[in-house]
């Protein structure tokens, strides 16, 4: 098997370029990037810098036009028929037509798990998420934060070592997304997964981030990446509600923020200017 | 926050076919609009003095269906059987096509031109044509009748249902690295299931208006359409509309069971634009 060491993904001189008909619309140029075992990495840009046509390279569900993207070691390929990754994206997607415990279980399913064995795991899941009464309920019966939850629940079905998660909060409420935030803190903290995420909020991705990659649209590429660490916030795993009040959080979001919105790099070509 | 929970979730439990919710006023209001029609059509038969022949009073539409109920029972029956049986013969047929056509664009092509033709040609009008394939002593004529018929409404909300599959389920999919059986097991069918029923409920009416107008045009008797046509042929004009009466609860029958099974397979399907 792999050694510890191997970083969970090692993203390296990746293109992806969409050619319809004569357009040729450069989604990502020359974006290098790795997330170590355990560590939770951001993806923060504004529509169109490619944050998600990243992640959909690295779960395989695209195919960079150059460079190379490995995800423990293997290709994406390879890690997505080996299960490496669970995966969540902003609509939650859950089967409407089965419980919630099926729908996590169904990843198991698929994977010919038995179903003594599909029943415990999503017993200890539903109340990882805190969700211990809803299990024979139907998604439709869930509100928007719960359903994003059994998504989550899903996502984590097979222990996976690596998480994906396209602004798995973006269509929740304020005070659903701090509490859904809390929770996925936690939830990392105890299966110890890396994780790539996706969001359009600086203070989420400063929130639950070990570094925060800061991109920028046309061509979309990496501006910075922000170390969100240090004296007041510690490892994303030991993030709690104080957090958001310390003096180092308001920092580092203002030190993303100026990489969002400051003055073009010098020597990038193509910059909006807005 | 668990309790405020329960809560939401009990009200938002279940969101349709709600008996309990069901007003006084919805009940009322179709069944004052029937006595008022009724009334008026009895008093314009009785105060104008109209033949039978034109239009026969209500009472006396009544009087026998009442005279004649087990006859109406047993003409139900026939025209019934045939066309259930050609709804559960044209519903494979239609959904075994349309889940073809969604697997091949050759067969979907090639499909095209065959039912759209079906779907313009008034499929009744095949009758006399398959009484003489058949034998006009069979029902099977009027059994093929009814499956054409309810095999195109099937087989095009089908595959509609199979092309639903949401984007994020799609990825879903990919991303567990299912097998296409997988995909077509867990995700696509389901998904098509409520449409599938919704074709079989336009097609229920279909099925038994096609299976008493194939009637007309010969075959064995016993059926409600065969009824109607000898009912008027002897003048018996109230008799023959006594056994429109029960064509009319039969086909409400067969879209009633229809509708209650499409409702209880989409219940948790958001309802689609």
């Amino acid at each position: 098997m792999t050694p510890a060491s191997t970083a969970a993904i090692e993203v390296t001189g990746v293109d992806r370029i969409f050619r319809r008909r004569r357009d040729e619309v450069v989604a990502l140029r020359d974006v290098s990037v790795s997330v170590a075992a355990g560590e939770f990495v951001s993806l923060i840009g504004p529509s169109g810098c490619g944050k998600s046509t990243l992640l959909r390279l690295v779960a395989d569900l695209d195919t960079p036009t150059a460079g190379s993207i490995s995800v423990f070691g293997k290709t994406p390929r390879q890690a997505r028929r080996d299960q490496d990754y669970g995966i969540a994206f902003q609509q939650a997607g859950l089967l409407p037509w089965r419980t919630v415990a099926s729908n996590i279980e169904l990843p198991l399913k698929l994977h010919g798990v038995g179903s003594a064995e599909r029943r415990a795991r999503s017993d200890e899941l539903l109340e990882l998420v805190g969700l211990e009464d809803f299990g024979k309920h139907h998604p439709d019966q869930l509100s928007g934060g719960m359903q994003q939850r059994v998504a989550i629940a899903r996502a984590l079905a097979e222990s996976p070592r690596l998480l994906l998660m396209d602004e798995p909060f973006g269509a929740l409420d304020e005070i659903t997304r701090e509490r859904m935030q809390n929770e996925l803190v936690r939830i990392c903290r105890d299966t110890g997964a890396a994780v790539l995420f996706v969001t359009h909020s600086i203070p989420e991705a400063v929130f639950l981030s070990d570094r925060v990659v800061v991109m920028s649209p046309r061509p979309g590429r990496i501006v910075d990446i922000v170390t969100a660490g240090g004296a007041g916030l510690g490892s994303s795993h030991e993030r709690t509600d104080e957090v958001r009040d310390a003096a180092e959080f308001f920092h580092t979001v203002a030190a993303v923020r100026e990489h969002l919105h400051g003055s073009p790099v010098a020597g990038v070509r193509g910059v909006e200017s807005r | 926050m668990s309790a405020a929970v329960t809560t939401a979730v009990a009200e938002a439990t279940r969101p349709r076919l709600r008996l309990r919710d069901l007003r006084l006023g919805t009940v009322l209001a179709p069944l004052v609009v029937g006595v008022v029609f009724l009334g008026g059509w009895q008093l314009l038969v009785d105060g104008l003095g109209i033949d039978p022949y034109i239009v026969p009073a209500p009472s006396a539409i009544w009087d026998q269906v009442v005279a004649g109920w087990s006859n109406i029972v047993d003409g139900m029956q026939v025209t019934g059987r045939n066309a259930l049986i050609g709804m559960l013969v044209g519903g494979v047929i239609g959904v075994l096509g349309a889940i073809l056509a969604s697997l091949s664009k050759v067969v979907d092509q090639m499909a095209v031109p065959i039912v759209s033709a079906l779907s313009v040609v008034p499929i009744v009008a095949l009758a006399p044509v398959l009484y003489t394939m058949f034998g006009a002593a069979v029902d099977t004529g009027r059994i093929v009748v009814a499956a054409l018929a309810v095999s195109i409404p099937v087989y095009f909300n089908t595959l509609r249902g199979l092309r639903q599959v949401s984007t994020v389920h799609r990825e879903l999919m990919s991303a567990y690295a299912a097998t296409p059986t997988q995909v077509i097991r867990t995700v696509t069918l389901p998904t098509a299931t409520p449409y599938v029923f919704t074709g079989l409920r336009i097609a229920s009416s279909l099925a038994v208006i096609s299976a008493l107008i194939a009637e007309y045009f010969g075959g064995p008797v016993g059926g409600l359409g065969k009824a109607i046509t000898s009912a008027a042929a002897s003048s018996n004009y109230p008799l023959a509309w006594a056994y429109v009466t029960g064509s009319i609860v039969l086909g409400l029958a067969f879209y009633v069971v229809t509708l209650l099974v499409e409702l209880w397979f989409a219940r948790h399907t958001p309802p689609t634009p």
